[in-house]
């Protein structure tokens, strides 16, 4: 019973992502745009010098999209998702069926992750092959990175989903959130660009640590271990804070 | 009739208020087991415990043997629940729904004849936002039963329905009782409760007022008159009627006569007419109903707004 329920229960969630279409829209889609209009500005693509390290735009540019699908699917869509649950009875639903509330959440969770996982790989590929873009060259780094910052941003994700009482909320807190972490993961500003204080403030949020991890592992180095501990421990916070203060109802 | 839910002596506080207060009652197999009270009584509370959803301060639940807390899991496989405002995702399908929940069951009915059943076929693959109130209501009873369970709980069945549509609901709900399930219902419907229930459970204010029978609620309020209305035809002088005992009293409202009285007092009515050949046109009786022994029980109406 329970191993095909969790089945159908994943499936549903992913018809009910795509049906969703602003998980597909900004998590999925945008980020390629975005990908595939900086590959086609011709300046994009040439290293630049000392700024940033002698790496083209487009190379100091991926895992700043990465982390910016991380927190598109981690701190809004799930979020939104999950509280709208709560609020709408639909875990309270299912606590009175065999298969309880625990497994919806555990399908959210596995849809949005692997949504993130495919379009990682999307990126990567259409830069590879569109825009000569190597792979990541530290591969154990690189997975060891997106790991960490899955932990980190789903556990932030499903503290959200925890506090806040409505679905509403919780996209206005993911959208609250959003944009300074997006600015710490260098956005804007890519973090080799920014002062050295900043540098060292971004270093210490979630997507700033994120974006400098995948960073550095893309471009063969093995991430610097102040940023993966930093990466763990956001994990292990938000989620054992969730764990704590997650309601069914 | 073996008991299939034994409620004894609950009790569940909320911080400073007690919304169930020492509640017993025993629901036997196949009946329709009605738990009637205003808003605020303690009648969800009362079945969320049962449901295993709440733990109670004290007190036992046993639900086809089972305890709601400790054998949860198989309770949840044969208890079929409705809750009251649980929605389901807004671009769910009714048939994706159907699908969904009848995998989540050992000895799942089939899901497509239930859809048929409850009227939904033509909406298997409407999204639930589309839904009427009506049609979310069919869906969530469709859910209730799509696990083949041996008891429902449907609380607040018919709350916001029109009155075409719940009347369909008891037709429904009759059927699933005639297949032999054994069903809570919670409601705040006097009327619902007369169609619908074998038995019912009068809760005020965390207490149970009244255990029985609608028609024995009824009949046991102090007093009860009757009043019986009809325009006769020839007219009656009122002599021809106060000389009965049952009758209490008579007044005249233009060419109708209205008569109250106790006991047998429509037999003996009817039984003078016809003996001196006169119609009794318009012919209405009122009797004491549910809603008068709640008055007369708790000593206050049961009067609320619909949510």
């Amino acid at each position: 019973m329970s191993e095909s329920a969790l089945r159908r229960l994943t499936v549903t969630e992913l018809k009910l992502f795509g049906r969703e279409r602003g998980g597909v829209i900004w998590g999925v889609g945008f980020p390629l745009l975005l990908l595939v209009i900086f590959g086609n500005i011709p300046g994009f693509r040439t290293p630049v010098s000392k700024s940033v390290h002698g790496l083209s735009i487009l190379d100091a540019y991926l895992p700043i999209l990465i982390a910016f699908v991380l927190a598109m699917l981690a701190l809004n869509a799930l979020p939104a998702a999950l509280a709208g649950y709560r609020e709408k009875g639909v875990l309270r639903r299912l606590a009175t069926t065999p298969v309880g509330p625990g497994r919806v959440l555990a399908a959210q969770l596995a849809v949005n992750v692997a949504v993130v996982l495919v379009t990682l790989v999307l990126l990567a590929g259409v830069a590879r092959v569109a825009f000569g873009v190597a792979l990541p060259r530290h591969a154990a780094g690189f997975a060891l990175a997106v790991v960490l910052t899955i932990a980190a941003l789903f556990g932030l994700g499903l503290l959200i989903a925890a506090v806040v009482p409505t679905g509403r909320a919780a996209s206005a807190t993911g959208a609250i959130l959003f944009f300074p972490m997006m600015f710490f993961a260098g956005l804007w500003l890519p973090i080799a660009a920014m002062p050295p204080v900043l540098q060292h403030v971004s270093h210490a949020t979630p997507l700033g640590a994120a974006a400098q991890s995948l960073t550095d592992a893309w471009q063969g180095h093995w991430p610097h271990p102040l940023q993966l501990l930093a990466l763990a421990a956001y994990g292990l916070v938000f989620i054992l804070g969730a764990a704590r203060l997650f309601r069914w109802e | 009739m073996p008991a299939v839910i034994e409620v004894r002596n609950l009790h569940k506080s909320y911080r400073d208020t007690v919304a169930v207060d020492d509640v017993s009652f025993t629901v036997g197999e196949g009946e329709i087991f009605g738990i009637l009270g205003p808003n605020g009584a303690g009648k969800t509370t009362t079945v969320e415990c049962i449901e295993g959803l709440r733990v109670p301060d004290g007190g036992a639940i046993s639900v086809l043997g089972l305890d709601p807390r400790r054998d949860h899991a198989e309770l949840a496989q044969r208890l079929g629940v409705q809750l009251q405002d649980s929605q389901l995702p807004e671009r769910l399908e009714v048939g994706e729904a159907l699908d969904l929940y009848s995998s989540f069951y050992r000895r799942p009915a089939d899901w497509k004849a239930l859809a048929d059943t409850l009227g939904l076929s033509a909406k298997r693959r409407t999204r639930y936002g589309k839904l009427s109130g009506g049609q979310k209501q069919r869906l969530s009873i469709a859910l209730a039963l799509v696990g083949s369970p041996q008891v429902t709980v449907l609380d607040e069945l018919t709350t916001g329905l029109d009155p075409q549509a719940r009347r369909d609901t008891w037709a429904l709900i009759e059927g699933v009782r005639a297949s032999g399930v054994t069903i809570l219902l919670v409601t705040h419907f006097m009327e619902e409760a007369e169609r619908l229930c074998d038995r019912v459970a009068l809760i005020d204010a965390g207490k149970i007022v009244a255990i029985d029978t609608p028609s024995a609620l009824a009949a046991g309020v102090a007093g009860a008159e009757m009043r019986i209305r009809f325009r006769p035809s020839p007219q009656i002088h009122d002599g021809l009627l106060t000389g009965l005992p049952e009758v209490t009293s008579i007044t005249r409202r233009g060419d109708m006569v209205e008569v109250t009285g106790t006991g047998n007092v429509v037999a003996a009515v009817t039984s003078v007419l016809a003996r001196n050949q006169i119609v009794a046109e318009q012919l209405r009786v009122d009797q004491a109903s549910l809603e008068d022994a709640f008055v007369a029980l708790t000593g206050h109406g049961n009067h609320e707004e619909d949510k």
